[in-house]
Order: structure tokens, then C-alpha cells, then sequence
């Protein structure tokens, strides 16, 4: 099997995985505790925040929450600034991954202003636009760093200066757990007050995550417990987990540039490879505006549903929208505002490449794809 | 060779799929995720729900087939529940199931089985294929008492040449014996009763939600016109219903006509509801031509017995004369036409009379 769904998520860095085993077994501790076992325990994860905040440019560790993924980290997130002031609204756009849309749609029946900002065709956000949507209502705005799907960038940096020059009490926050692998996301490059990252997406564990959270911006809880992690994020720590993530952290960051340039010229060389075999296929992004290890592709007359069963017969792993809980593809909410009709936005399949792919690899799967195609027109 | 199975989670079709693996098929397992929740999951009570296609989804990991769920909300909608509401609200009582199977499973799904990479399409009906010089024919299933020949009457040639229906050479217990023995964790998965997209609750409160104006409130007349009640929707009511009419007028009722434009449920003694002939519309036959011999058994409800009749075609429409007087014969319902127990074909019940439909003047 050919895996070009590593935006679904990524296999393990063995070095994360040999990071993790430690704290699996005689290090199994609870890190709030008294004892030396638990000391060993909080240790390592004080370790691992001190780690993380240096990776991404925080100024102190305490900046980063741990919490159970990047879907948590989003809702904490959006869910956390707006409900910390008494009229806090949304302002985020239409085609944020589920977790921060829903976590607005929440937000909005509490009673609160949310904003949806529609994009362009190619799936980008005018920072004015989303300025504009800003008041002195708005507790937040979350634009993503890079799509999920398409991969397209959005400029965040402008976008959060736009935002703040409307209203400064605003706090930004941006979901960076797609781009995280590739872009160079620190605190000063997004400008951002709140960055989520989700381990498994750069090479750790699932059911992990970070919550950049620039010192002094108030977040309402929401998991409620034992008040772990400033009581911004409750539940024993994963220990495992944060380290784990840490560790693959370093490795991703270490290897940013080197991934950026192998990962991109794989990509690349797939997508010529496609175009060569399938003359009419579109690739629904700015070529030179999105990250280096998407390819989302339209072959049309080609039924995605369909294409993805005789790529997986064939021994090539892609994806298509996002899945339901039945494991049902879903027409993409990104696709349908970036303009795309129903029947265009299920002809879209979207390719992936990651650390472990090779350019021989990407080269048999184009072959199996334009093969596939071939077959089925 | 390679088989497309439609998995629904229940024992039928998982003993298809490992019927096909033993007959030396490639197998892939798919669910049609075929409606959904306002938030867009599958529902979670009654058929077709998440449930059934996580047992689907679990058999075929068992048989180790690839296993996929496809989107057909769309075509479902449109084939299925959409008339259901407009059939109701006509006066019919429409069968869902028998829409589904002619534009949904035997249209759309079969139409992809090669886009697939399959050769043949299989499913968990009870009911059998055979093929011999005169071509394909559809045979009642060896279990009469599971028999579903009735929801696949409008199936043609081509089709029937690219299906299989292997569960229905079996009984239901040899079904159930056979899943136990593989071990299947649907072997005593009780069958399904509901419709897949009203889920556990009732048919009426999923017409009154989603086509409210079936809940539009009339009368409850006698065959003479007197009123004698009233009634919170036409949609409540079917041919030949005797229960929940919510009358009391010492002798059984039963509902004997129900006119959609001025809302009234006609209700009569028992005498009234037996019909000598129907007339049927949309009629399609399995081997293409139409029978010779006008001499048949019809069954007019998925429940009912065959009961001998004569047909005749009379223009676009055929009548059904049966050979006695027939009660609870509801428009909207299949009347399919057997010998023996050979499918012959079928269509839908558009009216139904005591006396002959032409000396009615239309």
C-alpha cells in the first residue's frame, strides 16, 4: 500500500516512538504527585513544555496548554476566548477544519455574534474582509494557518494585524495543525495569541496536542477537573503523549527545510506525473500559496467515491472531504465556498506526502492513478 | 471474478458475502449510507444506522473483504423518501423498500458495481435467480415465510444477469447456522422491522416533521358521508386498517377509502372493503414480454398471500380481475404477479374497485 493520506495523519517518528516507550513503563507515574515516581513523571513533562516553547518562539513554558489533540486545542481555543468575557463573538472563516467551526457555531448558541468569512475561489481569506467582520464585540479570530484539505495558505500574520488595527482587544488564534510539518509556525511568524498543533499530524502520537497560549490572555476552561495545566486544560497528563509529541517536534522542526524541499519536489514530481496522464486534470490551488505536501486534484467526470475504492484495490491510499461517523465521505464545506458546485466538489480527491514517502513511491502511485482513471473512463 | 455485496449489517447479507468468498469470489463489502440526522450522521435507532454498518464493517474485517461505506443520501432522497411523503399525501400507502430496490440498489448501486471493479452485484434478499434457455427468471425464496421476491419484482434481464442472491436457496435457520458456525456476530442479530430512514420511531411522526402537511386534520366519514370523527392526517391511514381508526361504532371499521382532496377517511363494515379488480400502472415483467396466459396469483401486500387472478393490459395500465373478492387492496402498494413460484412481474396498485373500473366512467 502506497499512504498518500499523511494530512490524515502521519506514521510515527521512530525516534518519538523510542522517546515515548520510557513512560510506558517504569516511568508510568502520575505527574501530580509527591513521591519520586510522579517527580519523574512531572519532570520529563515540565521537560517537554520547556521543549515545545523554545520550538515554536513562546517566551515562557507555561504559555503552552497540553491538551488531547488539535480538535480540543481548538475548542479551548475558540470556545475558551469567547466565553472569558461576557459578549465575546466569533469572527473566523467558512472553511476552518470542523473543530473550529463548530466550536463557533457553539459559541454563537450561547447567544454570541459569529462571523463565517467566505473566501475566493482558490480558498483565500482578504485580510480586510475579515477585518471588517471585526467589532468590539469580537473576543476572536481563528483563521487557519493552511487548509486541511486543499492545503491553501492563509496570510495570518496580515490578517491578525488587520484584526487588531479594528479592534485591539481581539485575541487571534490559528490552527496550525495541518502546516505545522512544513511552515515555519512560530509566535512571531503567525502573530498569532493562540496556536493549536496536534502531535499525530508531524510525526507523534494521536490524542495529543498544544495550545500556544501568549501569557496574559484570559481562556475559559472547557474541561473541568482537577485544574491541571493552570486549569486551563483538566485530566491526569499523557505523559507518554507529550513526549512523544515533543520529541517528534524536534525531529520535525530539525528537518523543516529538508522536508519543505524533499516532501515538495515528491509532490511535485507526482503532480506532473498526473497531468501528463490525465491532460484535463485541475489542482485547486494557488500553485505557489499552499503546502508542499498536498496535492488536491480534480479529475472531472471522475467520481471521487469510486476513484478512492479502485485506488485502494490498487494499492494507493488517498482521501476525499472528510469522513462521517459511518465512514462516509462528506461533500467538503471548503470546496462548496470556495464556489465549487456539489458536482465538481465530488470529483476532488486530495493526496498527501510525508516523511516516509520516496519519489519512486509517488511515481508508481501516479502511474496507478493515471492507470485507475484510465480504466474508469 | 469479483463481488460487489451490499452489507446492511444484519445476518443475510454478511452470510452473502461469506457465501461469495466460499464460491471463490474476490469480495468487497459496502454499506449505502442512504439518509441521515440533521447533523449528518447516520441515524442511530432502527436500520441502516451506525450500529448496523459498524456489524457490517466488523464481518467483513472477519471475512477480511475490503469494506466501504458509500454516499447515497442524494439518490435516496430523491428515489425514496421524497414520494414517500407525496405518495401519502395522495391518498396511497406507498412501499419505500420496493423504491429503493428499483432506483437506488438496482440502478444506482448496480450501475457502479463495474466502476468498482466488480462483476457482480450481491445482496441479502431472500429470493432466487435461475437461468436456462428462455433466460433469466425470479423465483421465490425457499423460505416462503422470509420470502422478498415481492420488493424485486420490477427486476429486468440485464439486471438479473448481473446479480446474485445467495441467502435465498437457504432458510432463515440455515442462514443463522451458517453465521454461527463462522462465527459472524450477526448470527442472532434480530431482523430489521423498520423503515431504515423512520428509524425506531413511527412512520407518522417522521411524515408529520418532515411533509407536515400530511398532518392536516379531516373527517372520518361512513359510506354514506356521515361524519363520525375526525382525524389528524390522512397519512395515519392505509387500506383495510382496522386498528387506531380511533372510532367506536360497535361493529369492527375499517378504512375502505381515503380521498386526499377533501381529507375525508371513508370507514365501512368489513363488506366494504372487498374490491373484484384493481388497476395497476408502471407494470414491468422479468422476462421482458408480456405473459400469454392472463392467468396468475397476485399478492397485493409484501404480507399477503398470492390469490389467483386474471390480468389484462388496458392501454398504458393493466387490471387485475381476482378470482374472489380481495380486501385491503391500497394504492400505492405492488401488486405482483406470480405461477407458481415464479416472479412474473408487477407494478403499483393505482385504484382498486368493487365493480369493473371501466362501467365506473375513469
Amino acid at each position: 500500500m502506497i499512504y498518500l493520506d499523511h494530512a490524515a495523519t502521519t506514521p510515527m517518528r521512530p525516534d518519538a516512538v523510542a522517546a515515548m516507550e520510557p513512560f510506558l513503563r517504569a516511568t508510568f507515574g502520575n505527574p501530580s504527585g509527591v513521591h519520586g515516581i510522579s517527580r519523574d513523571a512531572k519532570n520529563a513533562l515540565e521537560a517537554a513544555r520547556e521543549e515545545a516553547a523554545t520550538l515554536i518562539g513562546a517566551s515562557r513554558p507555561l504559555e503552552i496548554v497540553f491538551t488531547g489533540g488539535g480538535t480540543e486545542a481548538d475548542n479551548l481555543a475558540v470556545v475558551g476566548a469567547a466565553l472569558s468575557s461576557a459578549r465575546g463573538g466569533v469572527v473566523t472563516a467558512a472553511v476552518e477544519h470542523a473543530a473550529v467551526l463548530e466550536s463557533a457555531r457553539f459559541v454563537g448558541r450561547m447567544g454570541r455574534d459569529v462571523s463565517f468569512i467566505g473566501v475566493d475561489g482558490h480558498g483565500r481569506l482578504d485580510p480586510v474582509e475579515v477585518a471588517d467582520a471585526v467589532g468590539e464585540d469580537t473576543a476572536v479570530v481563528s483563521i487557519m494557518a493552511a487548509n486541511n484539505e486543499t492545503g491553501v495558505r492563509q496570510p495570518v500574520t496580515k490578517i491578525a494585524a488587520a484584526a487588531r488595527s479594528v479592534a485591539p482587544q481581539v485575541v487571534v488564534h490559528t490552527d496550525a495543525v495541518q502546516a505545522f510539518i512544513s511552515e515555519p509556525i512560530t509566535v512571531a511568524a503567525t502573530g498569532a495569541d493562540l496556536i493549536s498543533l496536534a502531535a499525530h499530524k508531524f510525526g507523534g502520537p494521536k490524542g495529543v496536542g498544544i495550545l500556544y497560549v501568549r501569557d496574559g490572555v484570559e481562556l475559559e476552561a472547557v474541561i473541568h477537573g482537577g485544574g491541571q495545566e493552570l486549569g486551563r486544560r483538566s485530566g491526569t497528563h499523557n505523559v507518554a503523549g507529550v513526549v512523544g509529541m515533543v520529541a517528534a517536534m524536534r525531529g520535525a522542526v530539525a528537518e523543516r527545510q529538508t522536508f519543505h524541499d524533499r516532501v515538495g519536489a515528491i509532490r511535485d514530481g507526482f503532480e506532473e506525473d498526473l497531468r501528463s496522464g490525465i491532460p484535463d486534470l485541475e489542482i485547486n490551488a494557488p500553485v505557489d500559496d499552499r503546502l508542499v505536501q498536498h496535492a488536491h486534484v480534480r479529475i472531472p467526470g471522475m467520481d471521487a467515491e469510486t476513484l478512492l475504492v479502485r485506488l485502494d484495490q490498487a494499492g494507493v491510499a488517498g482521501a476525499a472531504g472528510s469522513a462521517c461517523h459511518s465512514g462516509a465521505i462528506e461533500v467538503s464545506h471548503v470546496l462548496t465556498a470556495m464556489g465549487m458546485s456539489g458536482v465538481a466538489a465530488a470529483e476532488c480527491v486530495r493526496f498527501s506526502f510525508g516523511w516516509s514517502s520516496t519519489p519512486d513511491e509517488a511515481a508508481e502511485a501516479a502511474r496507478l492513478v493515471v492507470e485507475v482513471v484510465g480504466t474508469l473512463r | 471474478m469479483r463481488a460487489l455485496v451490499a452489507m446492511s449489517g444484519g445476518v443475510d447479507s454478511s452470510v452473502a458475502a461469506a457465501l461469495m468468498l466460499e464460491a471463490g469470489y474476490d469480495v468487497i463489502g459496502v454499506t449505502l449510507k442512504q439518509w441521515e440526522g440533521a447533523d449528518g450522521a447516520m441515524p442511530t435507532a432502527g436500520c441502516c444506522t451506525v450500529g448496523d454498518a459498524e456489524d457490517a464493517r466488523r464481518v467483513a474485517a472477519q471475512l477480511d473483504v475490503p469494506y466501504y461505506v458509500l454516499d447515497y443520501v442524494a439518490e435516496f432522497t430523491a428515489a425514496v423518501v421524497d414520494p414517500f411523503g407525496a405518495e401519502y399525501l395522495a391518498g396511497r400507502t406507498p412501499n419505500p423498500c420496493i423504491e429503493c430496490n428499483r432506483k437506488v440498489r438496482f440502478t444506482a448501486l448496480l450501475e457502479r458495481t463495474e466502476a468498482l471493479g466488480c462483476d457482480v452485484l450481491v445482496t441479502g434478499h431472500h429470493a432466487r435467480t435461475r437461468h436456462d434457455g428462455d433466460g433469466w427468471h425470479l423465483l421465490s425464496a425457499i423460505d416462503r415465510a422470509k420470502d422478498q421476491s415481492y420488493v424485486l419484482h420490477m427486476l429486468t434481464q440485464e439486471q438479473l444477469s448481473s446479480i446474485e442472491l445467495p441467502v435465498g436457496e437457504m432458510t432463515k435457520e440455515s442462514v443463522r447456522g451458517r453465521a454461527e458456525e463462522l462465527g459472524l456476530r450477526t448470527a442472532h442479530k434480530p431482523d430489521s422491522q423498520d423503515l431504515c430512514f423512520v428509524g425506531r420511531g413511527d412512520y407518522r411522526e417522521f411524515l408529520r416533521r418532515r411533509f407536515p402537511e400530511t398532518a392536516a386534520p379531516g373527517d372520518i366519514v361512513d359510506t354514506k358521508g356521515v361524519v363520525v370523527g375526525t382525524h389528524d392526517g390522512t397519512a395515519g391511514f392505509t387500506i383495510g386498517q382496522r386498528k387506531g381508526i380511533g372510532v367506536a361504532l360497535g361493529d369492527p371499521r375499517y378504512v375502505v377509502d381515503i380521498e386526499p382532496l377533501t381529507r375525508r377517511v371513508v370507514i365501512g363494515p368489513k363488506e366494504e372493503l372487498a374490491v373484484d379488480e384493481c388497476r395497476v400502472d408502471d407494470v414491468s415483467f422479468v422476462a421482458g414480454a408480456e405473459p400469454t396466459d392472463p392467468t396468475v396469483d397476485v399478492k397485493v401486500r409484501y404480507r399477503a398471500r398470492p390469490v389467483p387472478a386474471n390480468i389484462e393490459r388496458d392501454g398504458s395500465s393493466w387490471i387485475v380481475r381476482f378470482a374472489t373478492p380481495q380486501n385491503g387492496v391500497a394504492p400505492g402498494q405492488a401488486a405482483v404477479f406470480y405461477r407458481g413460484e415464479e416472479v412474473l412481474g408487477g407494478g403499483t396498485i393505482a385504484a382498486a374497485a368493487s365493480m369493473p373500473i371501466g362501467a365506473r366512467g375513469g
